[in-house]
């Protein structure tokens, strides 16, 4: 294990190369701040909302990889002075799926910092965040001898076609899409790493009834007390050392937990999928967005009848996708 | 000048500290601030100088504090000796930290403390009595040696109190000392408090208490015992603490359930709940009714806090707990009744048990098929989907969250060795699980089916060996469900005494007894079916002893009528 997150972390130094800075605001870092790492790829529409959202959060600073779009995402955040941003050229696939780059970056500039994950797509819901700051988070965490912090993946859908609301820029996604699937999850230990593994959710009831292990993984440990031995092995789903992945209480208590809520499922998927479809840039040669552009052209409904709609994140708490653990 | 003395034990958030001990001299109460040396020296200057201007507000002698070890108690020491000394006109001296606030007007705990001149209000119980436990030292606290540091070098204290114990080490408490334990922030008396600091016994005592673990926590709940004439063993400091023994802190949306808790002072504040220090430091006075303090309020959410940590929710199984087998505080969420061999016996099975009980009743959930959700339904509570791959890939899963999706609504299934069998042993160990089994009855669709008698005989014996395995799961030891089993022969001789039994278990929407039995399957000829499964060597004994000619079984209503109570 410990040769495998030298690897890592060789491997990120190596892809760091891949990285030119666009702009560099890290120097305006203070210690003891919450940073934002994300990876973006033409989804300039959803950058105002995202920054606004997280910077309401309490979030100090961004570090976003551009991964060569052709929209205007680097024009757009240039000349934030709370912002980050390199700009890269190569294979998001080849970089294991943006994760390089991440790990690079954290190494550098996030060490001994609280560092949240997060794509332009996901937002991050915690116990009482609608009325304590991150940082509210962060310091009990430090009190309580926590690195790691899970945030699970809820997918969020509209009630009807995905493009039957358009998204305009700065617009609330979960204005459109505000509905999730609240009991139909499972759950796995993965015994070589430690993480659970969680699946389902509307993506496993729709897209992949058929073939249902390859519906993708949804539990996630988005922010972490970032040590440069640290390393994200896949994604965001497991860490290295291990220790970071037991974010799981096995004695019959809760542990404190996260959501991220997952707004993909907006008019902007039709066109994302089809591009994607070309790129095979994905996880697993792009099963997923395969699924997604086949469905998605016979129009489904993600909606049913059991759906529910969000409200805020003691509803979620309720229906037990996660958990205020000892906090209060 | 006041009768009440603050004595402030500041380590962080030293701008907070300013804020509240500017809050105290302004109602006239002497503070004596103890600031920790951990602090670099520039910040302390500066905090001194910020402070230098109020004439009330001293600085004592610095010690070095580390949680659990004795450096508190010598901060607390010096300080009190302070204030004794500076101001002679203090009766009350209070221990309260850089992290704790005010929440009541100064003028009322000065008045609420002059009405009662001699009464010192310190937490103190002895060891024996209280489970205040960490890291399982409670009695040991006093007769073992602590002197590393349990936060930062937590190996080498573990070590060293395994080889106490195992050395057999007990050291002796100083003669006429009866240990105590209690919160950290008391209120004293002058009387006691210089009792205390000029006993001549003090070298002995703190020779004793430097190697107690936490000795702020009972030196002064020790030896208050020894001079207090009237002890209120309770502390004016509202502090509650999670399970790991830390406090827990207060935020701005705590707001409203402070101003309830009539508490004087509470800790620990988040250094940035600025609607926090803002309500309290500045409101006007008198908003608060003058009240024995009454933190009750506040306890429920805490404790709720702690039992959420440590016990959950009972069958909920998700990202932040995964219980390992045996620890799961109750497997599943709330009681359900699997039927077994029901609906092949009985027409309509499923339709009758939903009228007579006003549950939601299911066909075989684990049917291979798909999923046979109540009213053949495509998906069900928390959006299930009724795709037997996608059950499949995780049962245990499947049916926890089946469970946890319609908590508060019984739920009764069929189930039968057609189904995945994945799920028979966390039923088993489940206590919520109600099992009743008429074994052999999944006989009766073979025999009604109309396959070719080589294929019936196959499957007649795959189908036995399934059961009588799931027999054995329902008959070991470790079985906590509810388990009834009958075999078929003797289940149809008087069927409706049984079914009466589980349906009163269940405790049906309707109380009266049944009026209605379920229509039984015609077997006539059942008998012959199963010898001549016999006949090929295929020996079905699960359903007990069926005679070849026998009379009919079928039940006509005639003989059925003396079971039913109208």
């Amino acid at each position: 294990m410990r040769l495998r997150r030298k690897r890592r972390i060789l491997r990120a130094m190596r892809k760091s190369r891949e990285l030119r800075c666009l702009q560099d605001n890290t120097g305006r870092i203070r210690p003891g701040d919450v940073l934002l790492v994300s990876t973006v790829r033409n989804e300039q529409i959803r950058l105002p909302f995202f920054l606004d959202y997280y910077r309401a959060q309490g979030i100090d600073h961004f570090l976003f990889v551009d991964n060569d779009s052709s929209d205007g995402t680097s024009a757009y955040l240039s000349g934030m002075a709370d912002v980050s941003l390199w700009h890269t050229r190569a294979s998001y696939k080849r970089a294991n799926f943006g994760v390089d780059w991440m790990n690079c970056l954290k190494r550098k500039y996030a060490h001994g910092h609280w560092v949240l994950v997060a794509d332009p797509d996901e937002f991050f819901i915690y116990p009482f965040c609608d009325t304590r700051p991150i940082q509210a988070l962060t310091d009990w965490l430090d009190n309580s001898g926590i690195r790691s912090f899970s945030a699970m993946l809820v997918d969020v859908y509209p009630k009807g076609p995905l493009d039957a609301q358009p998204y305009q820029p700065g617009q609330n996604p979960l204005d459109i899409a505000c509905w999730f699937d609240s009991g139909n999850y499972s759950v796995k230990r993965n015994p070589l790493y430690g993480n659970l593994w969680i699946q389902g959710g509307p993506r496993r009831r729709v897209f992949f009834a058929d073939k249902p292990e390859k519906a993708p993984a949804l539990n996630k440990i988005p922010l972490v007390k970032w040590d440069r031995r640290y390393a994200y092995e896949s994604s965001t789903h497991m860490l290295l050392p291990r220790g970071l992945n037991r974010v799981y209480e096995t004695n019959g208590g809760e542990k404190a937990s996260g959501a991220l809520l997952h707004t993909k499922f907006l008019d902007t998927l039709t066109a994302k999928a089809e591009e994607e479809l070309e790129r095979k840039q994905h996880y697993g040669g792009s099963v997923e967005y395969e699924a997604y552009a086949e469905k998605l052209r016979k129009q489904p409904d993600l909606w049913c009848k059991w759906s529910e709609k969000y409200i805020n994140w003691r509803q979620l708490e309720i229906l037990g996708l996660m958990s205020k653990g000892n906090w209060a | 000048m006041s009768t009440v003395g603050i004595v402030m034990l500041v380590h962080t958030a030293l701008d907070r500290a300013e804020q509240v001990a500017r809050h105290w001299t302004a109602g006239g109460c002497p503070v004596v601030i103890h600031v920790d040396r951990n602090v670099p020296r520039k910040t302390y200057a500066a905090f001194a100088r910020a402070l230098a201007d109020d004439p009330l507000v001293r600085f004592s002698a610095r010690h070095k504090c580390e949680w659990g070890m004795w450096g508190i108690v010598a901060a607390s020491q010096s300080a009190a000796e302070q204030m004794l000394d500076a101001f002679p006109d203090v009766r009350h001296v209070y221990l309260a930290s850089g992290s704790c606030l005010p929440l009541r007007p100064v003028q009322e705990l000065i008045d609420y403390l002059a009405a009662r001149p001699r009464t010192d209000f310190i937490e103190s119980a002895t060891t024996a009595d209280v489970p205040w436990t960490v890291g399982g030292l409670s009695a040991e606290r006093f007769t073992l040696r602590f002197p590393f540091s349990w936060k930062r070098r937590k190996w080498i204290f573990d070590r060293y109190v395994a080889l106490q114990r195992r050395l057999k080490v007990r050291r002796r408490i100083p003669a006429g000392l009866v240990p105590h334990m209690g919160s950290q922030w008391w209120c004293l008396t002058r009387q006691t408090l210089s009792a205390i600091l000029q006993d001549p016994e003090r070298q002995r005592y703190e020779q004793y208490f430097r190697r107690v673990w936490i000795p702020d926590e009972s030196y002064f709940q020790t030896l208050a015992r020894q001079y207090s004439s009237n002890i209120e063993s309770r502390s004016l400091t509202l502090s509650k603490f999670d399970f790991q023994g830390k406090p827990h802190i207060f935020y701005d949306d705590h707001l409203q359930l402070l101003r309830r808790s009539d508490c004087f002072v509470a800790r620990k504040i988040w250094p940035r709940a600025e609607r926090l220090y803002r309500a309290f430091l500045t409101d006007p006075a008198g908003a608060l009714k003058r009240t024995e303090p009454n933190p009750g309020k506040i306890d429920r959410i805490f404790s709720k806090a702690v039992e959420r940590q440590t016990r959950g929710r009972a069958g909920l199984y998700m990202q932040s707990r995964m219980p390992r087998e045996g620890r799961e505080n109750g497997i599943t969420a709330s009681p359900y009744s699997m039927f077994q061999g029901f609906s092949d016996l009985f027409e309509n099975f499923e339709e009758w048990l939903a009228n007579a009980t006003g549950t939601r009743v299911h066909g075989h959930l684990f049917a291979p098929g798909r999923v046979e959700f109540a009213g053949g339904d495509h998906l069900i509570n928390g959006a299930l989907s009724d795709s037997a791959a996608i059950r499949d890939t995780d049962p245990q899963s499947f049916f926890t969250s089946l469970i946890w999706n319609t908590r508060g609504e019984r739920q009764c299934f069929q189930f039968g060795p057609r189904d995945n069998q994945a799920v028979n042993w966390l039923i088993a160990r489940d206590p919520n699980a109600q099992v009743s089994v008429i074994t052999g009855a999944w006989a009766v669709p073979l025999f009604r089916s109309n396959a070719s008698f080589a294929d019936l005989r196959r499957e007649a014996a795959r189908l036995q060996q399934i059961e009588s395995q799931h027999l054995d799961i329902l008959r070991s030891q470790w079985t906590k469900a509810r388990v009834r089993i009958w075999s078929m022969a003797d289940f149809i001789e008087a069927p409706m005494e049984p079914i009466q039994a589980i349906l009163d278990e269940i405790g049906s929407l309707r109380q009266t007894h049944l009026t209605e039995a379920p229509a039984m399957v015609d077997l006539d000829g059942f008998g012959q079916f199963l010898q001549n499964l016999k006949n090929q060597g295929m020996h079905p004994y699960l359903m007990g002893d069926f005679p070849v000619e026998q009379g009919p079984v079928h039940m006509p209503k005639q003989p059925r009528k003396p079971y039913l109570v109208r």
